[in-house]
């Protein structure tokens, strides 16, 4: 054990291999060249040659280069001390703060046992209307952001961390610009909540392999922080940026790529991380809230493809606003039951009339008539994406649940939305239900009033569009 | 006996490459030696003096020069009776067994006996000394919750065989010797309850296979009448994430009309098992009164769990399913999601730097899922007596693009295509089967008359869809466009169903029957109405109407009006010629 060995046979992205015997699989080891020291594990064995993929890059690696094997796989450090700290993706401190050698745990250990499993339960409350009413998020939920790049996702990630009721935040940066990594920290700081927070950071200035290392290492802290019945809260971003970074080890060990030059077990990758949500029965949680963006704005890369195939959902960001349609929190019905009565109506009634008047701006745009109904559902519209749609809006989900009721007040007829009559009674806007004459009067308005206001609608929707118009 | 012992030359990934000196067999189970854990591994391909083998579990500490023990046995499972209601792994481990020894986590080389060997179970024999039997006739019998359990002459028995020393009825474990078997070459051999079968190997201790004719109720209405299922036969369910399959197949186990349900969570959520894992035993099945985890197993390989047990994992599924046949019994294995396990090949044959197919799937793939499906079917058992195997798969093609070598390869073989549409699920129009782009070889449980009548008026609506989105409905003709406003009242109140509602989640052969009907007879109406704006608010109501009628019993009070309600609004605009 501890050998040390000293001639390298070929280097060739960030792997390196040597002929050496007695390796384990996954053993880590050093590689010190004279650019610096560099940890490294093994990821194939052929007779006695090895490989291995150094953390930091092979650049300037020697053919002399000296490798010494540690007996141990790759390990992280654990402990409460963890808190309010600042660390690169293999657990070396970022900050100014002391490295840690002592309880180092298992990295990527083994999957919960499905049988230890629950059914997931509570919501975690966001006070976004477009996750708390229409996609719940829910506690052990593992869900990403799908969104191109310019979208401000991770600013909704810091948003949701700080607004959930957990006891641990842990940051998963994988590629992050600087300049995001400093939002982070800052945002966490300013709002009192690094002190609960753990961050693992890898930028886009730092080495691949140590990005690789990002997700699992986050995610064994977070184990085990929830084994000690603490709710933890797990954000990875980008996870598109770990993909690139297997997709690049793979391509050097020249695996027959599957898709896009991404390799075959993609699937099996992402998943093995994901899958480290739980909720421990008796025990603490882990919610995974991830960011994928979509080369391209396209769902169906295999990044995101192979995402939405092993996450419970997904939500949309296009335009700086969580899109209705495509996104999608499949846990929701395990809680939006026990919210409150009107809670699962006003979710189905609200995307339905929203689809209509999505329809109605597909009839507008090529020139059909519009009728009265099709001038109700564009107001409908407006004042959705406005009032609920709109990333700034920040109310709780009782107060999303009844702006959402005085919408559909101020726009529609109880009959016309199509919700039963019990929910009608008792939630329908008091007001507007018991001054029919009010109403009456005022459909009854000149035809010439309707149309102006039919104009303006049209006007500000063609003002919208321009807006979005790259 | 001399251990067959091989040594580690290479690692890479969960395929590990070892040197032997004795004979070994293609597909034979090897334990690869880790300290004191010892990891199972499963022979795949032989070249000279090296062998390689896919390990079913993390392949971390192994080492070159590291010790491989053969077993000299196939991947094989344990058959006998307490195989229902349990929850296994790919590999046949009892999970929640697994759970109390391990805890919270999955232990890497810790593997359980798949049955319960203390148990006691009520055994009442049936053959007597003397008597001559074959391979799967029945020794004797022990009563499993619903079902008569058949001990039976071991499948891997050749010719005749005569049945000595068979014990007395009376309470015994699994293990217990409960007959000789004296072939006729005189060897005698003893049978317990229980017996090993390799999973890879169709068991065929059967007289022949039947044709599949019988329909298979599942329930789902737009699957029973449009796109049926037949006993023995086999469908695919292909759909983008977040389409519906899950949900599909998590309903189909509850109500589709089979003695056994064998689930196969095959490399997907762990979070779905759960629910089925923890609700069905609340869940009352209608038919029995029973508990629905009575007649249902659990197969759960989950995409966090170790990828070349996935594989394993609808092998010993099926073959658990062909055992249960072998009785008499009808069974349906549901296996979400068959691309997984296709991606699980692809891993290896990666590993494997063999030649690679469309997308780097092996060549092979197709061979591979027709061998599978050929595995469904209807038999007639040597006793006279039927049994089947129904297999239902879900297919997750990536980007939901069709043009895919899983999707394409599945469809080639499978007797009934229940395609998800996107566009429908993102409509909320469950289940969201594509009712153009689906088919089905297997008989409906309607008149095939009211059928085609009904296929006809979603052609056509179709037609007048997509016509109205270039000429608007200004530019469409009334007739038209009450064939519309048919086509989407028939897709409202029919195609489309509330899963999550009691009644209108289950709707048995009868009622489809009678209200397909029905709402045939409307579709068939020559109708007349004001303008378009009055058309359509007809049918807004005659689908509220509708619907109201899906939601009740059939044959009750409510049942009646809504449907003389229905029968009142169509009088009020037919026309009379
Ligand atoms: N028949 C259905 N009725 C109501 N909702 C459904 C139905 N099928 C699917 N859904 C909704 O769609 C979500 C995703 O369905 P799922 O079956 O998990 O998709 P897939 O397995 O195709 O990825 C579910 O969580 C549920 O919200
Ligand atoms: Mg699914």
């Amino acid at each position: 054990m501890n050998k040390v060995y000293h001639r390298i046979e070929k280097i060739a992205g960030s792997v390196i291999t040597i002929r050496a015997s007695g390796v384990k699989n996954g053993e880590l080891a050093e590689v010190t060249s004279r650019h610096g020291v560099s940890l490294a594990n093994v990821i194939r064995l052929e007779d006695d040659m090895v490989s291995l993929q150094v953390f930091t890059g092979t650049r300037g690696i020697g053919t002399d280069s000296k490798v010494r094997f540690l007996g141990r796989p790759m390990q992280t450090a654990f402990s409460d001390a963890l808190m309010g700290r600042i660390f690169n993706g293999i657990g070396d401190p970022r900050d100014k703060g002391p490295a840690f050698q002592d309880n180092m745990i298992e990295i990527g250990g083994p999957s919960v046992n499905p049988a230890k499993r629950i059914i997931p339960r509570n919501m975690v409350r966001t006070g976004i209307p477009m996750i708390d009413v229409f996609n719940t998020l829910v506690e052990s939920q593992k869900l990403p952001i799908f969104s191109v790049a310019g979208e401000p996702y991770n600013n909704v990630l810091a948003r949701i961390a700080l607004q959930a009721e957990v006891d641990v935040i842990i940051l998963g940066g994988m590629g992050l610009k600087y300049d995001d990594y400093l939002f982070f920290r800052d945002t966490l700081e300013e709002n009192g909540a690094l002190s609960r927070s753990v961050m693992f950071v890898h930028t886009a200035a730092d080495p691949t392999v140590e990005c690789l290392m990002v997700p699992d290492v986050s995610l064994a802290v977070a184990e085990q922080f929830a084994l000690q019945d603490k709710r933890v809260l797990v954000l990875l971003t980008d996870m598109t940026n770990f993909a690139d970074a297997m997709k690049e080890i793979a391509i050097t060990m020249e695996q027959i790529p599957s898709n896009r030059g991404y390799p075959g077990d993609l699937y099996s990758q992402l998943a093995s991380r994901y899958e480290k949500a739980v909720d421990f029965e008796g025990s603490g949680s882990i919610t995974i809230l991830a960011v994928t963006t979509m080369p391209g704005d396209d769902v169906t890369h295999p990044v995101p493809d192979n995402t939405g195939y092993i996450t419970e959902g997904q939500f949309y960001l296009r335009n700086g606003r969580i899109e209705p349609f495509g996104s999608l929190s499949r846990l929701k019905q395990q809680v939006n039951g026990k919210t409150r009565d009107d809670h699962r109506q006003i979710m189905n009634t609200m995307i339905q009339l929203y689809a209509n008047y999505k329809e109605t701006l597909e009839k507008q745009s090529m020139g059909f008539r519009m009728s009265d109904w099709d001038g109700k559902l564009l107001r409908y519209g407006e004042r959705f994406e406005k009032e609920l749609m709109a990333l700034a809006v920040n109310i709780p989900l009782e107060e999303a649940l009844d702006l959402c009721w005085s919408i559909l007040n101020d726009c529609f007829e109880p009959a016309e939305t199509g919700i039963p009559t019990k929910l009608i009674d008792q939630f329908w806007p008091k007001k507007k239900a018991d001054a029919p004459r009010a109403e009456s009067a005022r459909s009854g308005d000149g035809e010439g009033d309707e149309t102006k206001e039919e104009e303006k609608i049209e006007e500000k929707v063609a003002d919208s569009k321009k807006e979005k118009a790259p | 006996m001399e251990k067959n012992l091989g040594k580690v030359v290479g690692v890479n990934g969960n395929l590990l490459t070892v040197e032997f000196s004795q004979p070994v067999v293609q597909n034979e189970v090897a334990y690869a030696l880790v300290g004191d854990t010892r990891l199972k591994s499963e022979v795949i391909r032989i070249r000279g003096n090296r062998a390689e083998a896919q390990v079913f579990e993390d392949t971390r500490d192994l080492q070159v020069g590291g010790e491989v023990e053969f077993t000299g046995e196939l991947l094989s499972v344990e058959l006998g009776p307490g195989l229902l209601t349990q929850v296994y792994d790919g590999l046949q481990n009892p999970l929640p067994e697994l759970a109390e020894q391990c805890g919270f986590f999955l232990k890497r080389g810790t593997y359980l006996r798949a049955l319960d060997g203390e148990k006691q179970w009520e055994y009442t024999p049936v053959a007597k000394a003397g008597d001559v039997l074959r391979a799967g006739d029945t020794i004797g019998t022990v009563p499993e919750g619903l079902f008569t359990h058949r001990i039976m002459v071991p499948f891997s028995v050749r010719g005749k065989v005569t049945v000595e020393e068979p014990i007395a009825a009376g309470s015994y474990g699994i293990d217990t010797v409960v007959a000789k078997l004296k072939d006729e070459q005189g060897k005698v051999r003893e049978v317990t309850m229980t017996q090993r079968w390799p999973v890879k190997m169709p068991i065929k201790a059967y007289a022949e296979r039947l044709k599949t004719e019988e329909p298979l109720v599942t329930k789902v209405r737009i699957m029973d009448t449009f796109f049926p299922v037949a006993r023995g036969g086999t469908y695919c369910i292909p759909g983008p994430f977040g389409a519906g399959k899950t949900v599909l197949q998590q309903i189909t186990s509850r109500h589709a009309d089979v003695d056994i349900v064998i689930v196969a969570a095959c490399g997907e959520r762990a979070g779905e098992v759960v629910e089925t894992l923890r609700e069905f035993p609340e869940l009352t099945d209608p038919r029995t009164g029973k508990s629905l985890m009575e007649r249902t197993l659990i197969i759960c390989n989950t995409s966090s769990m170790p990828v070349a047990a996935r594989e394993a994992s609808v092998y010993t599924a099926v073959t658990i399913a062909e055992y249960y046949r072998q009785m008499g019994l009808n069974v349906m294995l549901l296996a979400d999601s068959t691309s997984r396990w296709a991606q699980a090949l692809r891993e290896l044959s990666g590993r494997l730097e063999e030649i690679p197919g469309e997308e780097a799937f092996p060549a092979y793939l197709e061979s591979v899922i027709a061998a599978f499906y050929e595995r469904g079917g209807v038999v007639k058992l040597n006793d006279g007596g039927t049994g089947s195997v129904t297999i239902g798969g879900t297919v997750s093609p990536a980007g939901g693009n069709f043009e895919e070598p899983v999707t394409q390869s599945t469809l080639k073989v499978v007797g009934a295509f229940e395609g998800l549409s996107r566009a429908r699920s993102d409509a909320r129009r469950y289940p969201s089967i594509d009712p153009l782009e689906s088919w089905s070889k297997y008989p409906s449980v309607v008149e095939a008359d009211d059928l085609a009548a009904g296929q006809q008026i979603l052609r056509r609506g179709n037609e007048v869809g997509q016509m109205m989105k270039v000429v608007g409905e200004e530019g469409t003709s009334i007739e038209d466009f009450i064939v519309y406003l048919k086509s989407e009242y028939l897709d409202a109140v029919y195609l489309q169903q509330d899963a999550y509602h009691e009644v209108d989640g289950a709707t048995s052969a009868e009622r489809q029957r009678y209200v397909f009907e029905r709402i045939v007879r409307i579709l068939k109406t020559k109708m007349t109405t004001k303008d378009k704006a009055e058309a359509r608010k007809f049918f807004q109501t005659l689908t509220q109407v509708t619907k109201d009628w899906n939601r009740v019993t059939d044959g009750s009070d409510e049942f009646k009006k809504l449907e003389k309600q229905i029968e009142q609004m169509l009088a009020e605009v037919t026309v009379h010629e």
